[in-house]
């Protein structure tokens, strides 16, 4: 695979974005590719929107990308899917929780959550909407949506040859394994 | 063996195999991980967080002094604080290899400012180096401490957010023991008086030159010849920027070792290109070097100095290419960083936004968020410490000017003893009519949880002595110290308004634990709103609390981020809002 590929994971402070790029990239470099991870850490994390870009291929240059340069965009949350599509290729795709976090403008009735996400979202870009948050419950822990996540984008980005499994095995603490695991084939399903 | 590694994690690995034993920092976004991993290797390397970058700086000094290869580590506006020891330091030079870790957030995704510390190198006369990638994050430190001893210099390691906090393949070494240098008492180079000084200073110019000899011939400047139209000169990420955007089809010299400039490797690159161009980012360092060494080149008419470049910005400056995008056609609302819900400082903030003549100073930490709406209970945030020294002097203005406001000044607890104790004690003696308040949430909690010695712990895990912050305020000199749970709102209010009220020294130190330490039992208590009973008046929506919100014509409250702190259920005159699941 000559050209980069770059994957763009959004979301809200605690959701979980640290340790899917984590395994997300634990795995790329298993496969032989050369990886570069960049994140924000600090007063980003209290609450805000959280960002993490993942780039992988046979030479990664720069960590970060600018915009309309993600060929996959990952949406932990509705609004955030909005804010960063901008940094999506036009013929990038759009992988998005239907799960909002209301942010505190909204929450003090300061502003509004935006009405048709989904809809626009669909209409510019190739989207697949995930009920990541429902699934996570009925595996049983809602902790779980991100890995959830994990297994969607993992399917959409076409990288079945890695063993994603083993992976979240040697990423994980024990106990979190199997119910991990289920997370992530629940992601592929959807 | 290959690992993936941070930029902060990667220099600590460079530290261990470089031989270093002593390593000190003050956390800072985007440094903190370093001294974080730096822990990794705590078998063979001593690390500590000191109360604040100057003593950092100065235990490393001290140890280079005493003959171990050391390291300070801090964020850009830490150097600041640091700054009187290391300018000194540059003059009397080292014994053990000596490297200052500046970690610049261009962007200032966690910053009060974007300042370029770059020039502290220039300015304090002392070699810099500039990685582009965890690995030569890793290589680049080693040699930055070879360097160090073998020119007798201070080096600045200067990084940025993004090399910092991205991630790349690093091939691991070898742990080498430098070996401690003899430590020799040296009177003549160690003693910083006038007359020692100026025969250091002559040293310090001499040093400079051949710092520059070297760097013309430094492996870490390295020029690639491909087609020579285009020439770039860069250093850092921005090498990364470039060669994502023009990939082999120019020139480049990558600069790693970047002061002083290795001047004639720049003129030889000069005349085999047709146009040079500068890559760097913020402000035009080198730039502005190398045209006042007589070199035609192009930077900052095409790059901006503000904020933090990319693949994207480098292409649209240079080329005036742009990436197709596309955007949905819906407003968006802003999602800014919040104070957590259960935040202990949201009861101080609340209460203190009530007060009419009240003015409050704030500083750096979790507690800068009592500035956003709704509370904004906070008028100023300058920098470490300034919480009280400022707030010193807006009281003694008002007093000048007869003006009715009664100053508050607010820090917490790391804070305090980092350089909030000073200013409390100027308050005591210069007789400030204001009340410190320390907001003790027993953590340093922006930067992500660290030890201060506040905590009775260590960086390397060692149980220690646990500072007492009221008895350091009565120690100084307050009469009153009032301890109070901020998220009592009744018990808080009565408080400030004594301190109002107060003709005494009166200092306030709010006591409670950050919600996200490790340990502490998750509360089971839940609030819940009665949606009967809610008078839908929004009161509970002014604590800016983000669990809670205004949903189908009623106050509620989501049971997932609730911690049961019980501060909107207070101030809420209808008894609509309950604990539960006790």
């Amino acid at each position: 695979m000559k050209e980069t590929k770059n994957i763009l994971l959004v979301g809200v402070g605690g959701q979980g974005i640290i340790l899917v790029s984590k395994i997300l990239t634990a795995g790329l470099l298993k496969a032989g590719f050369d990886v570069k991870m960049s994140e924000v850490h600090g007063m980003a994390q209290r609450g805000g929107s959280v960002t993490t870009q993942v780039r992988y291929g046979e030479k990664v240059y720069s960590p970060i990308i600018g915009k309309g340069q993600a060929d996959i965009l990952v949406s932990f949350e509705k609004m955030e899917a909005a804010r960063w599509v901008e940094y999506l290729r036009p013929q990038g795709k759009v992988v998005v929780n239907n799960y909002e976090i209301p942010s505190l403008p909204i929450a003090i009735g300061k502003a509004e959550y935006p009405k048709g996400v989904i809809e626009a979202l669909k209409k510019q870009f190739s989207t697949t909407v995930i009920d990541a948050t429902k699934a996570a419950e009925e595996v049983g822990n809602i902790r779980t949506q991100n890995i959830v996540l994990l297994g969607a984008l993992t399917k959409a980005l076409g990288l079945n040859e890695i063993d994603w499994t083993e992976i979240i095995r040697e990423n994980l603490p024990e106990k979190m394994v199997e119910i991990n695991i289920k997370a992530f084939q629940k992601g592929q399903e959807l | 063996m290959k690992k993936l590694m941070s930029g902060n994690e990667a220099m600590a690995r460079g530290a261990y195999e470089a031989g270093v034993t002593i390593a000190a920092a003050y956390p800072g976004t985007p440094s903190t991980e370093i001294l974080e991993h730096m822990v990794d290797y705590k078998d063979v390397i001593y690390s500590e967080w000191a109360p604040n970058e100057k003593v950092a700086a100065e235990v490393a000094v001290g140890a280079s002094i005493a003959g171990a290869r050391s390291l300070a580590a801090m964020k850009h506006v830490g150097v600041n604080v640091a700054a009187d020891p290391i300018f000194t330091y540059a003059y009397t030079g080292v014994n053990g290899g000596f490297v200052l870790i500046s970690a610049d957030d261009p962007s200032m995704h966690s910053s009060q400012n974007e300042q370029d510390n770059r020039y502290y190198a220039r300015f304090s006369k002392m070699a810099m180096i500039e990685p582009s990638d965890s690995q030569e994050a890793k290589d680049f430190l080693i040699e930055a401490f070879r360097i160090s001893e073998e020119f007798d210099t201070p080096v600045m390691f200067r990084v940025t957010t993004r090399i910092c906090h991205s991630k790349s393949i690093v091939e691991l070494g070898e742990r080498k023991e430098a070996g401690h240098k003899e430590y020799k008492k040296n009177i003549a180079k160690y003693v910083a008086t006038p007359a020692n000084a100026k025969i250091a200073h002559i040293r310090v110019e001499e040093r400079l030159k051949a710092l520059e000899q070297f760097a013309n011939t430094s492996s870490l400047n390295k020029i690639e010849y491909n087609d020579t139209k285009i020439g770039i000169v860069t250093a850092g990420v921005s090498y990364q920027y470039a060669k994502e955007v023009f990939g082999d089809k120019v020139s480049y010299l990558k600069l790693g070792f970047t002061y002083p400039l290795p001047m004639d490797l720049i003129k030889e690159f000069a005349s085999k290109v047709e146009t040079l161009y500068i890559i760097e980012e913020l402000e035009p360092f080198m730039e502005e070097q190398i045209k006042a060494a007589g070199v035609k080149c192009i930077g900052k008419e095409l790059l901006p100095n503000i904020y933090e470049l990319n693949p994207d910005i480098v292409a649209k400056s240079i080329l005036n290419i742009s990436n197709e995008t596309k955007n949905v056609d819906i407003e968006i609302a802003a999602r800014p960083p919040v104070l957590c819900p259960g935040c202990p400082h949201r009861g101080f903030f609340y209460a203190i936004s009530k007060k009419k003549n009240a003015v409050v100073a704030g500083d750096i930490g979790c507690y800068t968020l009592g500035a956003m709406a709704p509370l904004e209970a906070i008028d100023t945030v300058i920098c470490m410490g300034a919480g009280i020294s400022a707030a010193m002097g807006m009281a003694k203005a008002f007093e000048v000017s007869g003006q009715d406001k009664k100053v508050f000044g607010v820090v917490g607890d790391s804070t305090f003893f980092h350089s909030g104790i000073t200013g409390a004690i100027d308050i005591v003696y210069n007789k400030g009519k204001l009340v410190p308040v320390v907001l003790d949430n027993r953590i340093t909690g922006m930067t992500g949880h660290q030890e201060n010695p506040g905590t009775g712990k260590t960086l390397m895990g060692d149980e220690t002595v646990q500072l007492d912050i009221v008895d350091i305020l009565k120690a100084v000199g307050y009469k009153k110290v009032a301890v109070v749970d901020p998220c009592d709102l009744k018990a808080m209010n009565e408080v400030i308004d004594e301190a109002m009220n107060s003709d005494d020294t009166y200092a306030i130190v709010t006591k409670r634990p950050c919600i996200l330490i490790k340990g502490l039992a998750p509360s089971k208590v839940k609030c819940e709103v009665k949606s009967d009973k809610c008078k839908k008046c929004k009161m509970c929506l002014k604590v800016g609390c983000p669990a809670v919100f205004f949903k189908d014509g009623v106050s509620y409250i989501e049971k997932s981020m609730c911690v049961g702190c019980e501060v909107c259920m207070q101030v809420c005159r209808f008894d609509a809002i309950e604990k539960v699941g006790e």
